[in-house]
């Protein structure tokens, strides 16, 4: 089944240099009831955005209207714990169609790609250099190129590593189910033998 | 050395993988599929989508957990989201045709408690589920790990999955454990010297005999936590152990059967000579009884310790995550937490609310009563569990305590339903996370084990347990 299909994008870049942002931060558990995959956004980073009262929380970055843009850069070990899919779609719905960090967690970096969100790892220190460079213009233009790997801004330029397989998927739209259903005869095989 | 010799782990993938094609994921067979109601409605709508089946129901187990009460569980659930979902998956396993255990049923329970319990979790299988504590049943020597929705319907669709293999690492804990220390320990403490992302890309296998001297429930503990270094999962190699407790289990092989299958499980050991990318070796003698102080599972230390400091730091860089997370949690660095009062105890999750958990938590309780100060919630992991908790006279001695014994569910591990840990309060919990607002919006958790937790709810303190032993 078709999806979003991603291959270059310019964009500004939103900050939140906290290591370890778990995927209950990104989408808190009692948001999880919903039994389709949209309107997540609203609750992205609910807890860090809005206070008991749901009022915007005024420092938190989603709520400074200085940060905005359609990359999200993250600390390391971004999207541990909880396996919820949740947590991409929140990303997703909220329109970002890159997270940058230099570690993800497995679970999350697979959810991430299934949905047309990609996940870029970059070295410690080119995040450093990303933060750092956002921090001081929020107007930085970061330039993510699929096709090419790369991920650049003002002078610095990295190279990223993607599966080829994923990457095909994010730029011609496939799915991972597209793959498999080719391979039924084989797997029905597989299931009578085992 | 021999070039052949492979890990248990890559015995089992390898006896999977249907399809590799260079550069790709491998299309891996999946023997065992778990569904709950949080993490599997969009993936049956995907489905219908399609216009396509469930592959092969009888390898579909589904049941309630996440987001069910554990109050009043044969009245219609109030919450209505929360009843919609139930609803929902009621009606998605009726039109595919999948086995539930729905509220009420016997076989009702956490998923990760009922699939070993039932026999459906054996050695060498590939398990999967939509939730991370999946590697709970690599305890039996099999390859489980948690997926996405998107994963689910994949598995539901052609009972694969596509997914890069990943590297291998071993863990090996020799020695003896002290007194008080037991298997929430272990993992709490190698999660505290690798940190929450240590194992992040790799599999890992638990040996040595300190691992080996432990009880299945004790293994599962262990195994369970896996995900809270990062890894994809974690396993055992099955041994007696694991055979005596598989046998006579409702879905296990029967009779020759199991005999026959026993006989073919034994090979499932890593070869000599069988390479990791990883190897670590910790003494048990070093184990403490354990409890977190921050933000992630890998902030713990030994009940005795004091929290670090900043200038203690492995990684400078750290340093405002640190502060953020002891911010949080309203502590100090430098400080310890012995005899810092607790107000909520919760004794429960597919981490640790096993039979002999609950037997455990008794042992400690009996003949003795909860301190003033806290609320002590006991939540059985599963129907069965709890049947055989009363069984044995265990409710008796919670409800002389003050403890408060409800009916099976994930319930304040992730305060989902309504079981939640108000704001600033703090909590001594059994269960696997202690995130920023897990147990509730800016609820503080304490991860320990079901000793040190029965432990607090006596004294109504973080306690060293073995002064009470």
């Amino acid at each position: 089944m078709s999806k979003d299909k991603f291959t270059t994008l310019k964009s500004t870049a939103v900050p939140i240099a906290t290591e370890n942002i778990d995927t209950d931060q990104i989408i808190p558990a009692r948001f999880l009831k919903a039994t389709t995959r949209e309107g997540f956004g609203d609750n992205l980073f609910r807890d860090w955005r809005y206070d008991a009262n749901n009022q915007p929380i005024a420092d938190f970055v989603l709520n400074n209207p200085t940060y905005s843009g359609k990359v999200l850069v993250g600390g390391k070990n971004f999207g541990c714990g909880s396996s919820r899919e949740h947590a991409a779609w929140a990303i997703y719905d909220f329109g970002f169609r890159v997270v940058v960090s230099s570690f993800f967690a497995d679970i999350f970096k697979n959810n991430a790609l299934n949905n047309g969100l990609l996940p870029v790892v970059v070295p410690d220190s080119f995040l450093k250099k990303l933060f750092d460079a956002i921090s001081k213009d929020p107007k930085t233009l970061i330039d993510v190129n699929l096709p090419e790997q790369t991920i650049s801004f003002n002078n610095e330029k990295e190279k990223f590593e993607i599966n080829i397989y994923k990457k095909e998927c994010l730029i011609n739209g496939y799915d991972d189910i597209d793959y498999l259903l080719s391979l039924t005869k084989e797997i029905k095989e597989f299931d009578l033998t085992h | 050395m021999n070039s052949e010799a492979k890990t248990i782990f890559e015995k089992i993938w390898d006896g999977h993988v249907v399809k590799r094609v260079a550069g790709y994921p491998d299309a891996v067979f999946i023997d065992r599929h778990f569904i709950h109601e949080v993490t599997s409605p969009q993936a049956f709508d995907g489905l219908r989508k399609r216009g396509i089946k469930v592959f092969n129901t009888s390898r579909t187990t589904a049941t309630a957990d996440h987001n069910v009460p554990t109050k009043d569980q044969h009245l219609p659930i109030k919450e209505a989201l929360s009843r919609h979902q139930v609803e929902t998956l009621r009606t998605n396993c009726k039109e595919f045709g999948v086995e539930l255990y729905d509220l009420g049923h016997p076989y009702q329970g956490i998923v990760h408690i009922i699939g070993p319990e039932l026999g459906l979790t054996l050695p060498g299988m590939t398990i999967v589920c939509g939730d991370s504590h999946t590697s709970t049943h690599g305890a039996f020597g099999s390859v489980a790990f948690g997926i996405g929705t998107s994963e689910v319907e994949q598995v539901l669709a052609t009972q694969c999955i596509l997914q890069g293999k990943p590297k291998t690492m071993k863990i090996e804990i020799n020695g003896k454990l002290g007194k008080g220390v037991v298997s929430k320990d272990i993992i709490l403490y190698i999660i505290s010297k690798i940190s929450a992302s240590g194992a992040t890309g790799y599999f890992v296998e638990y040996g040595g005999d300190a691992i080996r001297s432990l009880s299945m429930e004790a293994r599962m503990t262990i195994c369970n936590m896996s995900i809270e270094m990062g890894a994809r999962g974690g396993l055992i190699a099955p041994d007696d152990t694991t055979f005596n407790y598989i046998k006579g289990r409702k879905f296990a092989p029967q009779g020759k059967a199991f005999d026959e299958a026993v006989e073919r499980w034994k090979g499932l050991v890593s070869d000599t000579g069988a390479k990791y990318d990883v190897e670590l070796k910790f003494d048990a003698g070093d184990i403490a009884p354990m409890i977190t102080y921050g933000t992630n599972p890998g902030m713990g230390m030994k009940v005795t310790d004091r929290i670090p400091t900043v200038n203690e730091l492995k990684e400078l860089s750290e340093a405002n995550s640190f502060k953020k997370s002891l911010e949080y949690m309203g502590l100090e660095q430098g400080t310890a937490l012995l005899g810092k009062p607790v107000d909520y105890v919760f004794i429960g999750s597919c981490t640790n609310a096993r039979i002999e958990d609950l037997r455990s938590v008794a042992q400690i309780v009996k003949g003795k009563k909860k301190a003033a100060n806290v609320e002590v919630w006991v939540i059985p992991g599963s129907k069965q569990v709890e049947a055989q908790a009363k069984e044995e006279g265990l409710d008796k001695v919670f409800e002389a305590a003050g403890f408060e014994l409800r009916s099976p569910g994930c319930s304040a591990c992730l305060g989902m339903n309504e079981d939640k840990v108000p704001p600033g309060k703090y909590c001594i919990s059994t269960s696997n996370r202690n995130f920023e607002g897990r147990q509730g919006p800016k609820s503080r958790t304490f991860l320990a084990s079901p000793l040190s937790a029965a432990a607090a709810a006596i004294t109504g303190k973080v306690t060293d347990v073995r002064e009470i032993l």
